[in-house]
């Protein structure tokens, strides 16, 4: 094992692997942290802990992450390039190891114009391949990203942050041809697990995973195809018209716009595509991004047939 | 070239309270060109100022970044009390340091090292960061032109060869390196990994010195 977490456990044993996502709120709110920890506990095998999500300040994914794992959850948390330089990462690497964080998401990260400090100095002093280099010499090789080893003192002994690697993909951004390209150098840089962009055009993601099984790159990593449910069409139409890289057919649409209860449509929705995606090679998991909606995550996974105690 | 504009008028007018007799100083090269310092943005600059009641003489030197180029209005300089200069950040800080008793200020803000892309368009193209890479990424600045500075890019933003940060203005940078390299049969560079930058031989290393002995035994 790399890091023995639960989520890399689930992912060897060859099991269709459920993470969600756990947004930690934009105030000091621990009873907020509990109440979605204690909605998800039992029902997904690990959650991703975002951080500054659309680079809007909220409490950090390690002590979020930290406060997921006391209430029996196990996080994976989100690292963005953005807001720290490779120091700061390291640190934060360590810090979050022994607090026993064991599944990183390593990401380029929004860019601060879309959040609610557009005047802050932006940091990119790595790219999200580069980040994903570095965790991995971290673990494997047992060195900095400057190649000085991991330990204390030159007598000390080596002591490493062994972390299970995750990276995102998006396989509807442009260029089209390029998105496998990039998968395969994160896979390169060490990635061990993918979650993808929220998918809506299975035909273009059935189309992205052939080429990714084409070049054998789904027996290198894991692959976890990410959805979101839908709550409206009104939400179906912002997904489509302001997230770049996101596209929502328009017979989705009209299936909510059309609906008595479109929350339950979007529900059934999502449950369809869940059963839709398993069936694809290569797919070895599901991301439910239920955004502000970690409440309706146990009926998906129900609903879904994805095997899970309550 | 050094792309600049000229600060608002009310901006300039605060630095002059106070002073009885301005040089407006402007520059032959860079702003020149870009028309926001040579001798005719002095000439229209200067005009403004005596109309709100101010004493003002006007020049403009070959280039405000070289020392040489000022002998010729020291006893110009001399006869004012204060300097704007309407050159780029670079001569006006020369300005200050060959005139070290004088007070000097800016009237125009410096944006970026880029190209003229038509009657009043400009765009940054060189962050000046020290290690050119663009003999890799097929002419096309990955550290320019992408708004995360990325080396292993396009982000997940990139759509429509627009960058999610202002689609209605700028191209992904990616996508430019993406079909430059296609149309030079170069995409095979794309998939190597980019390892981290040395952001020592940047500005981050501190502000950066040129010492050339060739040129100093001339």
């Amino acid at each position: 094992m790399k890091s023995g977490s639960n989520l890399e456990k689930v992912l060897e044993a060859g099991e269709f692997a459920v993470t969600a996502e756990l947004g930690p709120p934009k105030s000091a709110d621990l009873d907020l942290i509990k109440k979605k920890a204690e909605i998800l506990s039992g029902w997904v095998d690990a959650v991703n802990i975002t951080d500054n999500q659309t680079a809007i300040v909220r409490v950090s994914s390690i002590a979020t992450g930290k406060l997921a794992l006391d209430l029996g959850l196990e996080p994976i948390i989100q690292m963005t390039c953005r807001d720290r330089n490779r120091l700061s990462i390291q640190s934060d690497i360590l810090g979050a190891y022994l607090l026993g964080i064991r599944n990183i998401l390593c990401l380029t990260g929004d860019h601060q114009c879309f959040g609610n400090h557009p005047t802050a100095k932006h940091v990119f002093d790595l790219d999200s391949i580069q980040l994903i280099q570095m965790v991995k010499n971290m673990r494997d090789e047992k060195v900095f990203a400057s190649g000085e080893e991991i330990k204390n003192s030159k007598k000390a002994e080596v002591k490493e942050p062994r972390m299970f690697i995750g990276a995102a993909a998006n396989p509807f951004a442009d260029p089209f041809e390029f998105r496998v390209i990039r998968l395969e150098k994160k896979i390169n840089a060490g990635t061990d697990f993918i979650q993808t962009q929220c998918i809506y055009e299975m035909d273009r993601f059935a189309e992205w995973m052939r080429q990714v099984c084409d070049r054998g790159l789904h027996k290198k990593c894991k692959i976890l195809a990410g959805v979101t449910p839908l709550k409206s069409a009104g939400m179906a139409r912002y997904m489509r018209d302001q997230v770049a890289g996101v596209t929502v057919p328009s017979y989705y649409i009209e299936r909510l716009a059309k609906a008595d209860d479109p929350k339950a449509e979007g529900i059934e929705i999502v449950t369809e595509q869940i059963q839709q995606l398993r069936k694809i090679e290569g797919v070895a998991g599901v991301h439910i991004m239920a955004i502000e909606w970690e409440q309706k995550v146990p009926e998906i996974v129900q609903k879904a047939g994805l095997k899970r105690e309550a | 070239m050094i792309v600049a504009e000229r600060k608002p008028i009310e901006e300039i007018k605060g630095f002059l309270a106070g002073h009885k007799r301005i040089l407006v100083l402007g520059c032959g090269t860079c702003v020149t060109v870009c028309l926001a310092g040579g001798e005719r943005e002095v000439a229209t600059l200067a005009s403004v100022l005596r109309l709100s009641g101010n004493q003002v003489e006007e020049n403009t030197i070959e280039r405000q970044c070289d020392a040489e180029f000022f002998a010729s209005i020291k006893d110009l300089a001399s006869s004012c009390d204060a300097i704007l200069s309407m050159a780029c950040g670079v001569g006006v800080q020369m300005v200050a340091n060959v005139f070290g008793d004088m007070p000097v200020y800016p009237a125009l803000n410096t944006m970026f090292c880029g190209t003229n892309d038509g009657a009043g368009q400009w765009s940054e193209n060189c962050l000046a960061c020290g290690d050119c890479k663009l003999g890799i990424f097929g002419g096309v600045c990955p550290v320019t032109r992408c708004s995360k500075s990325l080396l292993n890019g396009p982000c997940g933003g990139s759509v429509n060869g627009k960058c999610e940060v202002d689609p209605e203005n700028i191209e992904c940078g990616w996508q430019l390196i993406y079909d430059r390299l296609k149309t030079l049969g170069k995409l095979d560079v794309l998939a190597e990994n980019a390892q981290p930058r040395d952001f020592s031989q940047t500005h981050d290393g501190g502000p950066r010195k040129l010492s050339r002995e060739d040129v100093a035994q001339l």
